[in-house]
């Protein structure tokens, strides 16, 4: 089993695209912060440039981190998969090659400005580079989410001689998957930043109670995820009737739905048993799937047992999307809580700023197991009923792609480790009161004035 | 645009955004080779010469592959395939010293040094499988103790041009110690990149008849040569210069890079003159593994539109931090 080349070709590009994913979910987030605090600057509030300084830092690094896994994608698209690339090149190309072209250098030409430019152009320049990065990374998500939504909902394509071609661009481009995932996954980047933030702040606090850069920040992140987590919940939700229409045995393996039925239960939780078709130890709301999913409690749900073996496996989806709906719950929670004690003009009680402490990355865990559950979800096909995955894959023998398999795992493995480590040590430092330097001191100074 | 021959266009294209990138990202990866040799108290200032371009840098790479992808969907799947290993030890070295680049900064003690070792190792190993891949590439995938020796050999010629183009760039971006320093570096990185252009110029012929062809026949012998002469007038230009540079006879900082990167210039034509029409060597010309025209044509709108967008701002860029390098800040 473990020698089968498909399945460590996608193991390995799965690894890839997960550990990819982590960096520019922060990053595209973490840009309109930096954005938003370039134009608090000008205000001459003393905060500011420490906000400012700790978190360009953690952009810096995560942007870094999200380029180069980033160029790692852009080759296993072709090591990994050359059979998608022969069959759909001509509609994924350019895709792909519009995003490098708009986005890419986009982000990576101002980035050099935003970070070490400062004192090199005027102020309008500066804060116009930090706007630009921002927007480039937003672009390049909206070029990277067409893509992905035509692969689960194709259209605006013919197929001539077993080759796709594109008939119309526009339909490609909005399929009808597309506003749904590329919001999902906007919001699902800014509550990421905003926990990571959150987070990372209380932290601060937790070391030094009157550190001023993160009560600040602390009390905008708060709120920016008590807006957002009830609007992605929404979102969330209309993005799974619209999978339900276009990918009903991706909903039929997060529901544990086996067989067709009338009044599905809404599962809380079970163990999928895959040998017998059915879930064991399952605690359920009575006809709360069928009430959810097509607003009406007796309706139809078709089951797994009618896709003809051509469905995805339950399990990852099963627990992925009660994992990603399970961290949106208490997000909603500690961020209502949050505004709560804002309202109230309360101190932050210990073991709340710890609990935010304890959430930093749970933004990470809810995205990945949101894109486990949506992209296990399309298999067994790599293009949503038109071509499988085993098509797509390389003929490279199991032995190098299982060589070079261990060498990225232990290098994502070491960087997020150590991503994790400077990050908590950057705050520490900051939080420890460093001085501006000169320059940016007296701008303060006399913004005050 | 009916009669526009697309996958031609569009060669040209992806050829000259890698030419684009080992010239560019070429310099950065040469400091990050030249690192070790420099003093600790040094390696900061040669990072921070390369600190606002480095990401851009590589996103040429990127354009680049992504052409091949966009343009030649066929050959992409069959040339990454058969560079399986290659690619990936250069993705890990890359990977490798892109987090290092910000990590070295942000980290203490040993921490830091661990850091800056692996930053020079990424750098290294970057260079050294992409020489191995364009080995592969002019070889046609060959197999074989020849092949692989004739893939180091191209892969050390080519790291000795990136740290001949990183060492020319320190010239510039540096004063005093440093600079005489990278000097001295980028005089013996002429010999590496030298031996380099020679070794792969006289194997390619030897390895593919198509090839000795097209070089060795009388006319074209003669029409040719200005690219060999070129050539070896840049590297005993580089040498000149360098010398005249240290030995105070001179101020134009600027020469030896800006030759460094004809050397490129010139090597790059010899090698899209032998290649050409193939992308994989007697196998797959550009027009067989072309994609669509009605995919080609809508890249192509994207890019008349943005590469001069990009191509400004890119200068734009090295505007804003032209002149010495100083130790960088993030402006708080």
């Amino acid at each position: 089993m473990l020698a089968d080349p498909l399945l460590l070709a996608r193991v390995q590009f799965g690894l890839n695209i997960g550990f990819h994913i982590l960096f520019p979910t922060i990053s595209i987030g973490l840009g309109w912060v930096l954005f938003y605090l370039r134009l608090r600057w000008s205000r001459g509030e003393a905060w500011v440039p420490h906000a400012y300084r700790l978190w360009v830092k953690i952009f810096a690094l995560t942007f870094a981190l999200g380029v180069v896994s980033g160029i790692t994608m852009s080759f296993q698209f072709g090591t990994n998969w050359p059979g998608f690339m022969q069959t759909a090149g001509n509609i994924a190309g350019p895709l792909l090659g519009y995003e490098v072209l708009t986005a890419f250098f986009l982000e990576a030409t101002f980035l050099g400005v935003m970070l070490f430019g400062k004192d090199r152009v005027a102020p309008w320049l500066h804060t116009l580079s930090s706007f630009l990065v921002a927007f480039g990374t937003t672009l390049s998500a909206f070029w990277i989410l067409a893509l992905n939504s035509w692969m689960h909902t194709p259209q605006g394509y013919e197929i001539i001689d077993g080759q796709f071609h594109a008939k119309d661009w526009i339909a490609i481009i909005f399929n009808p998957s597309f506003p749904y995932r590329l919001t999902h996954m906007l919001i699902a980047s800014a509550l990421t930043t905003s926990f990571v933030v959150i987070g990372i702040s209380a932290f601060q606090l937790l070391r030094n109670r009157t550190w001023e850069p993160a009560r600040r920040l602390l009390k905008t992140m708060v709120i920016v995820a008590a807006v957002l987590t009830p609007v992605q919940i929404f979102v969330g939700d209309m993005h799974g009737l619209n999978t339900l229409e276009h990918q009903p045995a991706k909903i039929a393996a997060i529901e544990g739905i086996w067989h067709t039925e009338r009044g599905a239960p809404l599962l809380l939780f079970a163990l999928p048993n895959k040998a017998e078709q059915r879930n064991d130890f399952a605690i359920g709301v009575p006809k709360g799937a069928s009430l959810i999913l097509r607003h009406d409690a007796e309706a139809e749900l078709v089951g797994l047992s009618a896709f003809d073996g051509k469905h995805p496996p339950v399990l990852p989806l099963f627990f992925g999307f009660r994992l990603m709906v399970g961290i949106g719950v208490l997000m909603l929670g500690l961020a209502w809580l949050g505004v709560w004690h804002l309202v109230r003009k309360r101190e932050w009680p210990l073991w709340q700023l710890r609990a935010y402490a304890a959430m930093t990355f749970s933004g990470w865990v809810a995205t990945l197991a949101g894109w486990i559950v949506t992209e296990v979800g399309r298999q067994p096909y790599v293009i949503q009923g038109l071509l499988t995955t085993a098509d797509a894959a390389s003929k490279v023998p199991a032995a190098a792609i299982g060589l070079t398999l261990a060498a990225y795992a232990v290098v994502y493995g070491l960087l997020i480790v150590s991503f994790m480590v400077v990050v908590t040590q950057l705050a520490i430092k900051e939080a420890a009161g460093e001085k501006l330097p000169p320059s940016v001191a007296e701008e303060m100074a006399a913004g005050n004035a | 645009m009916t009669s526009l021959d697309l996958p031609f266009v569009f060669m040209v294209l992806m050829g000259l955004a890698m030419l684009a990138y080992v010239i560019l990202d070429g310099f950065d990866l040469g400091v990050g080779i030249l690192l070790p040799f420099a003093p600790r108290e040094e390696q900061d200032l040669m990072v921070s010469s390369i600190g606002p371009f480095w990401d851009a840098n590589e996103t040429w790479l990127v354009l680049g592959v992504g052409i091949l992808l966009v343009a030649f969907p066929h050959a992409h799947g069959v040339i990454l395939t058969a560079l399986y290993l290659p690619v990936a030890a250069m993705l890990i070295g890359l990977i490798v010293r892109g987090v290092a680049f910000e990590f070295r900064v942000k980290a203490t003690g040993w921490h830091r040094d661990l850091w800056n070792h692996l930053f020079s190792a990424g750098s290294l190993v970057a260079a050294l499988s992409q020489g191995i891949m364009l080995a592969g590439v002019v070889t046609g995938f060959a197999d074989g103790a020849k092949f692989t020796a004739f893939g180091w050999a191209v892969g050390a010629g080519l790291a000795g041009a990136y740290a001949l183009l990183g060492g020319t760039w320190l010239v510039i971006k540096c004063e005093g110690d440093v600079q005489r320093k990278a000097m001295m570096w980028s005089r013996y990185a002429v010999a590496f990149a030298a031996a380099g252009v020679a070794a792969i110029s006289l194997a390619m012929p030897y390895a593919n008849p198509g090839i000795y062809a097209k070089w060795f026949t009388a006319d074209n012998l003669v029409r040719l040569a200005p690219l060999p002469i070129l050539s070896a007038a840049a590297f005993v230009g580089i040498w000149l210069a360098l010398g005249r540079l240290l030995h105070g006879k001179s101020r134009k900082e600027w020469l030896p890079f800006v030759l460094a990167v004809w050397v490129f210039v010139f090597a790059f034509a010899g090698l899209a003159y032998s290649l050409y029409p193939y992308l994989v060597v007697d196998r797959m010309t550009i027009w067989q593994a072309a994609a669509a025209p009605e995919s080609l044509r809508f890249v192509l709108w994207g890019v008349i539109v943005v590469l001069p967008m990009i191509i400004g701002y890119t200068l734009f860029s090295y505007r804003v931090f032209w002149g010495k390098t100083r130790h960088l800040t993030y402006g708080a």
